[in-house]
């Protein structure tokens, strides 16, 4: 397995350098201004010297090769340095990928905002799943019963309704009408006490909620349709027979290969924790990475924009092979040697 | 009862009049429309020791019968006595306490075994849920039990696509043996296998069967692996059995049309006589059990059906020879 690894991590290689390249064009070729928000009274030929200065000047090759420079080599020596608090060679002069917006490194920024992306949308991915798989497993098992009818129902509506529908409504009833939660996210919020403590969970429901709806109406349905295709299969009449209790038959031989296809697909969904939501976070002014990829957008700040993209490819990449990985443990048909 | 077995053993097994229906729902609020009736009325004994066939074509009903036996399926109507429990009305619990004393060999040795478990923990699982082996006990009795089938004791940590058909059919035998059972269902234990392996794995089980004491229900469409193993032979058609008699009564001189008819099927490995022999080849197709034929279930196909067997059921009658036969020209 360590050497399928390896393998696999290998090829990542010149698969992410096509990626990067892809990404670093597209953008490049996108007609978009890094000047154009700037006040109207700069005469063009200032703005001229501000697009020269921020490297607009040469050739497509040696911006997209500077930039894969500063991005492979010199900002994880960066980060490396900073953990360890060693120095590496020129660190002082050496280049980072650097945001037009703000001139600060993009690393710092998307450093700055992560946590409050793991904890919203990772909580809320976190529930669905703990939601999902218990609502999929007693739906197959009682199929057409009432409560899978209305499970069905739920996660139709959920599947449907986009989260930029559930967040408003959610917002007009509990922040308008009820008053009873925040309708906007406080990063700067503290916990200290319980009080605190409580008012963090308050605000942190909403946003929670209106993504785990989306997600656990898909786990589920995947749950579902994996614990049919298993409990009518010949070994769990075989286990049956046996005279096992019938709390062992489901949760024992139906669940354990049910979770084989649904955990892949939980695996996959991780890399969508880290690109964050971003309309849910928009809508909730959550400050997390989905935010801060749609102001890169809107202000041309091409350098975020590229970087985070190419972080969410890389996590992609990374979980797909962990999903494999995984696959090969759960399953002993599937061997990597 | 009035199937007395053969063997002068006492009735292990007793099936009195067993249904088992399963509904059709349709439309749009998924109503009842009607009912299949799988098995519709069967009784048969099984003594201690002695092993009964089950033959007839796909769809007959041959393995709800022989699921019902064992409450795998729950049935609709009837009584079924295991040692003069009726289990068709135990409760589950009680039900789960019966369970060692029978079980049952599948059909499809590749589904019937969980893919991600190992042949140790698959034959160890009910010695953990009923027995009272433990720790290298409990092992011992896998190896010993993997040796009994034929199989390497230490395959005990491979998983069960390491292994042929036969080695896994191997592997259901031993999960079935585990716990002594007195009685065991194959059903059609050998349909899925080679023609090779066959008649390795129905040796196996008689010399287990002689070794253990076994008594068993075997359900197959091959007639002449029934012929070999069974002491007595029913015969299904369409939910019911036809014709219930002592192997060589039945195979010597078939008195049901139907048993007459699959008898005749059968090739005789020897050109000449197969050559001049008579063929009776059945008309149709079988009927829906959804919504069998009135009288005679066979009337529909039957050589020599007159008008009366439409309108009358033939009664399942006992005949000089011992043997019962549903038809009403039987004698």
């Amino acid at each position: 397995m360590a050497r399928y690894a390896l393998r696999r991590l290998l090829i990542a290689i010149p698969t992410l350098l096509a990626i990067s390249f892809i990404i670093f064009a597209l953008l490049d070729l996108a007609p978009s201004d890094p000047t154009a928000n700037l006040p109207l009274t700069i005469p063009p030929e200032v703005r001229e010297k501000i697009r020269l200065s921020l490297g607009l000047g040469e050739p497509f090759v040696v911006r997209y090769f500077k930039w894969l420079e500063q991005f492979m080599i010199n900002e994880p020596l960066n980060v490396l340095e900073q953990w360890t608090g060693w120095t590496i060679g020129d660190s002082e002069n050496r280049l980072r990928v650097l945001s037009w917006a703000t001139r600060s490194p993009v690393t710092d920024l998307i450093v700055e905002r992560l946590p409050q992306t793991l904890w919203v949308v990772g909580m809320s991915y976190v529930i669905a799943v703990l939601i999902a798989v218990p609502i999929g497993v007693i739906s197959a098992y009682r199929q057409y019963s009432l409560f899978d009818q209305i499970g069905t129902f739920i996660s139709m509506l959920g599947f449907s309704i986009p989260t930029f529908f559930t967040g408003l409504l959610l917002i007009v009833i509990f922040s308008v009408w009820l008053g009873w939660l925040p309708s906007i996210y406080d990063t700067t919020h503290v916990v200290r006490d319980w009080d605190s403590f409580v008012f963090q969970v308050k605000q942190m429901l909403m946003p929670t909620m209106v993504l785990a709806l989306a997600n656990a109406s898909q786990i589920s349905r995947f749950m579902r349709a994996s614990m049919l295709d298993n409990l009518n299969q010949d070994y769990v009449r075989t286990a049956r027979a046996k005279g096992l209790r019938e709390r062992v038959v489901v949760l024992v031989h139906v669940l354990r290969n049910s979770l084989i296809p649904v955990v892949t697909v939980i695996a996959l969904g991780v890399p969508t924790i880290f690109g964050g939501a971003i309309i849910t976070e928009q809508i909730f002014r959550v400050n997390g990475i989905g935010q801060l990829l749609i102001i890169g957008i809107e202000g041309a700040d091409i350098p975020l924009v590229q970087t985070l993209t190419f972080i969410f490819a890389i996590l992609i990449v990374v979980f797909n092979l962990i999903a494999d990985l995984i696959y090969g443990m759960l399953d002993p048909r599937i061997r990597y040697d | 009862m009035a199937f007395d077995s053969p063997k002068a053993g006492e009735t292990l097994v007793r099936v009195a009049d067993l249904k088992v229906h399963f509904p059709i729902h349709a439309g749009l609020i998924r109503r009842q429309v009607g009912t299949v009736r799988a098995v519709d009325g069967v009784s048969f004994d099984v003594a201690r020791g002695e092993t009964l066939g089950l033959v007839g074509e796909s769809g007959c009903g041959k393995s709800t019968t022989g699921r019902a036996v064992l409450r795998l399926v729950d049935a609709t109507a009837g009584r079924i006595e295991m040692a003069g429990t009726d289990i068709a009305s135990l409760g589950s619990e009680a039900l789960r306490r019966m369970r060692p004393r029978m079980q049952m060999i599948f059909q499809d040795p590749h589904a019937s075994l969980n893919p991600r478990m190992t042949v140790g923990s698959i034959v160890a699982e009910p010695l953990s849920e009923h027995g009272t082996l433990r720790g290298s006990a409990r092992q011992r009795r896998v190896e010993e039990l993997l040796d009994a089938v034929g199989l390497n004791p230490s395959f005990a940590n491979r998983y069960p696509h390491e292994f042929s058909g036969g080695q896994r059919q191997r592997i259901g035998i031993a999960r079935a043996l585990a716990l002594d059972p007195d009685f065991i269902v194959c059903d059609e234990p050998i349909a899925a296998l080679d023609v090779s392996i066959q008649a390795q794995v129905v040796n196996l089980l008689e010399e287990l069967q002689e070794r253990l004491g076994l008594t068993y229900l075997f359900i197959s469409h091959d007639l002449s692996m029934v012929r070999h193993i069974a002491d007595r032979v029913a015969v299904m058609y369409l939910g019911k059995i036809v014709e219930l008699a002592d192997r060589e009564a039945l195979y010597g001189a078939p008195k049901h049309p139907y048993t007459q008819a699959l008898l005749s099927a059968v090739p005789i490995p020897n050109p000449k006589v197969e050559a001049t022999r008579r063929h009776i080849i059945l008309k149709g197709d079988v009927p829906s059990p959804a919504n069998p034929p009135s009288g005679c279930r066979f009337r529909t196909r039957c050589p020599i059906a007159e008008a009366r067997c439409a309108a009358e059921e033939p009664a399942w009658r006992k005949l000089d020879d011992g043997r019962h036969v549903a038809c009403h020209f039987a004698t």
